[in-house]
């Protein structure tokens, strides 16, 4: 088996793991949502594989919709950070020395307050809820991929190609969709798969911390930062597998992305 | 040439200093600008839960006093002035001076911090070197293995595996706080704070551990495969003798450099590891003041937090200068 198709098998189930708790979300709504005092308190067993909480829910079915849900609100963020990025690194490339500079000093501000209490600071201002979380999410997560775009795009420009082309009397508009986007696409499409990850585990992060989304709504963030009061008890499986869920979803996310940056990438897919 | 080097220390310090400003106000402005655009209402939350005992007319005298009602920039050089002569505003939920909160949280948090540091920046060099140096056997693959899952478990769910194993199965450590609970604070012995700050400084640690490491191993496989480590080869030099000689001196600065580079998800991973622990530092301070909306201590933790970061960045520049000679006489010129 040559590197090519582990590589497709790999991210074929990744994909499939990823895809996962969106497709099981719906089949377990309700009943299983439903508190039940007679099976509260349960360990993990054939019914109830993830154990059973203080209520008597069925600890599965709330840890798909946390992820679901979890997965929804990273998409979206990572999504719009990815826009952000593209559009900030082709301005500050293509829109001369001013808009460089100014955007330039955006993203080192941006990375200069340390991330976690940008979130908190703009998941507050914006008034919290899921509303708070995925603005605050989504425009936190763009700076380095914004300073990656910008300075492959610099580079690409100043390259001998692209000055022979000129030369030869290329419009700006032929050397921006013959030269430079082939080169730039498989980095803004492999940046911004590597920013879902990022993207979950900080939503979980600040809905833990209690910015953000109800207490009803079964976020992983949430469902953690509930079972703290309930570990002393030995109620161990309230904390292990939901985690244990956010933790592959995380990886599949990263193995997907390193899988289509192999593929997508010409001078890494002979390896 | 000691005249050159002084300037070119001034040039460098001077520089710093005009940057540090230059960031400290763009972040006051930008920060200031989002609260001013936010849907709280300041009179509200100053009022907080004395809600049903205040009239239309007091709300009024408080918006007056404050200055509530003036332009936004008005309202912005009064905040800006009385920052410098280092008045942060008065912390709602402490009724203490911005100022003091800080300081006083940030003492705590330091000591975690700077345990979680020293020990996550060990292990992860020691672990990048022991890969790289016994690279594709099962040793580098196990280090790889735990780097990757690493990076991708949130610091927050390691924290509540260490608790359940460490305080509920094997109930070796306190379960939380900083201090033992019942103990007036004149008798809390440092091993008493020590031993609350195990699991914490153990949580912030694992996870910082994989960055470095990875780094480090990557930095000595590129060292390993040069023609100077080829040549020792020949020699006959091996095992920890050709590293201490060649492998040691060319993955150090570019290590620490990262690890002093660490600091904003040092700060990041306090944050959470505080709140799981309930650990009185700067970081459960920052949770309390942005959930229960206590603007002025939130603006001094942002303020407070990106001078940390920038300290530590110019700490790894200060050390390449003073380390590298390279660096160090190129400025000099």
């Amino acid at each position: 088996m040559n590197l090519r198709t582990r590589t497709l098998i790999y991210a074929a189930v990744a994909l499939v793991l990823l895809l996962l708790p969106a497709a099981l979300s719906p089949m377990l709504g309700g009943d299983r949502l439903a508190t039940h005092l007679a099976e509260r308190n349960e360990p993990p067993s054939w019914t109830h594989p993830f154990g059973t909480d203080w209520l008597g829910r069925d600890m599965f079915a709330r840890s798909m919709k946390g992820l679901a849900l979890s997965l929804g609100v990273g998409l979206t963020a990572a999504l719009a950070s990815g826009l952000i990025a593209g559009a900030l690194g082709l301005m500050a490339a293509a829109l001369g020395k001013a808009a460089d500079r100014f955007i330039t000093w955006l993203i080192d501000l941006f990375l200069s307050v340390p991330h976690l209490v940008l979130l908190l600071l703009i998941a507050f201002v914006t008034g919290g809820g899921a509303k708070g979380v995925i603005i605050a999410v989504g425009l936190t997560h763009w700076p380095s991929l914004a300073r990656l775009i910008r300075a492959e795009l610099l580079q690409l420009k100043s390259s001998e190609f692209v000055l022979v082309s000129r030369h030869m009397g290329r419009s700006n508009w032929w050397i921006a969709t013959r030269h430079l986007l082939p080169h730039l696409w498989p980095q803004f499409i492999v940046g911004t798969l590597l920013l879902f990850p990022h993207a979950i585990l900080h939503e979980g992060a600040i809905t833990f911390l209690g910015m953000g989304l109800s207490p009803h709504q079964p976020a992983i963030g949430i469902i953690l930062s509930e079972s703290m009061r309930y570990l002393s008890t030995g109620m161990w499986w309230l904390a292990f597998f939901p985690g244990l869920c956010l933790v592959v979803l995380v990886r599949s996310f990263d193995v997907l992305a390193g899988g289509v940056h192999a593929l997508v990438d010409p001078s890494r897919s002979q390896e | 040439m000691a005249a050159g080097r002084q300037s070119g220390i001034g040039k460098f310090a001077l520089r710093q200093a005009g940057k540090l400003a230059l960031l400290l106000a763009s972040a006051c402005a930008v920060t200031f600008a989002l609260i001013s655009q936010s849907p709280i209402d300041p009179t509200q939350a100053y009022i907080g839960a004395d809600l049903l005992r205040v009239g239309a007319e007091q709300r009024e005298a408080i918006a007056a006093y404050w200055g509530l009602d003036d332009p936004p920039l008005q309202r912005f050089w009064a905040w800006m002035a009385s920052l410098l002569q280092g008045d942060f505003g008065t912390s709602m939920i402490h009724r203490a001076p911005v100022s003091e909160v800080i300081v006083e949280r940030f003492l705590s948090s330091f000591a975690l911090m700077i345990a979680a540091w020293l020990l996550s920046g060990i292990l992860g060099f020691a672990a990048g070197v022991a890969a790289a140096m016994r690279r594709e056997t099962w040793l580098d693959r196990a280090i790889k293995w735990y780097c990757y899952a690493l990076s991708s478990t949130p610091t927050f769910w390691a924290g509540l595996l260490l608790l359940i194993v460490f305080t509920v199965w094997l109930p070796i450590f306190p379960v939380g706080l900083g201090t033992p609970a019942g103990v007036p604070a004149g008798d809390v012995t440092w091993l008493d704070r020590a031993r609350h700050m195990i699991l914490p400084a153990l949580t912030l640690s694992i996870t910082g551990i994989s960055n470095i490491a990875l780094h480090t191993r990557a930095k000595l496989v590129d060292v390993l495969a040069s023609d100077y480590v080829l040549f020792a080869r020949a020699k006959g030099e091996e095992g920890f003798l050709l590293f201490r000689r060649h492998g040691l001196r060319n993955i150090l600065l570019p290590a620490v450099t990262l690890q002093f580079a660490s600091f904003s998800e040092l700060f990041g991973g306090a944050v959470l590891v505080e709140q799981i622990f309930s650990y009185p530092g700067l970081g459960k301070a920052t949770v309390e003041a942005s959930t229960r909306g206590d603007v002025p201590l939130l603006l001094g933790i942002v303020l407070f937090s990106a001078l940390f970061v920038f300290a530590g960045n110019l700490l790894a520049e200060l050390i390449y200068r003073w380390v590298d000679p390279r660096i160090r006489e190129g400025q000099s010129e």
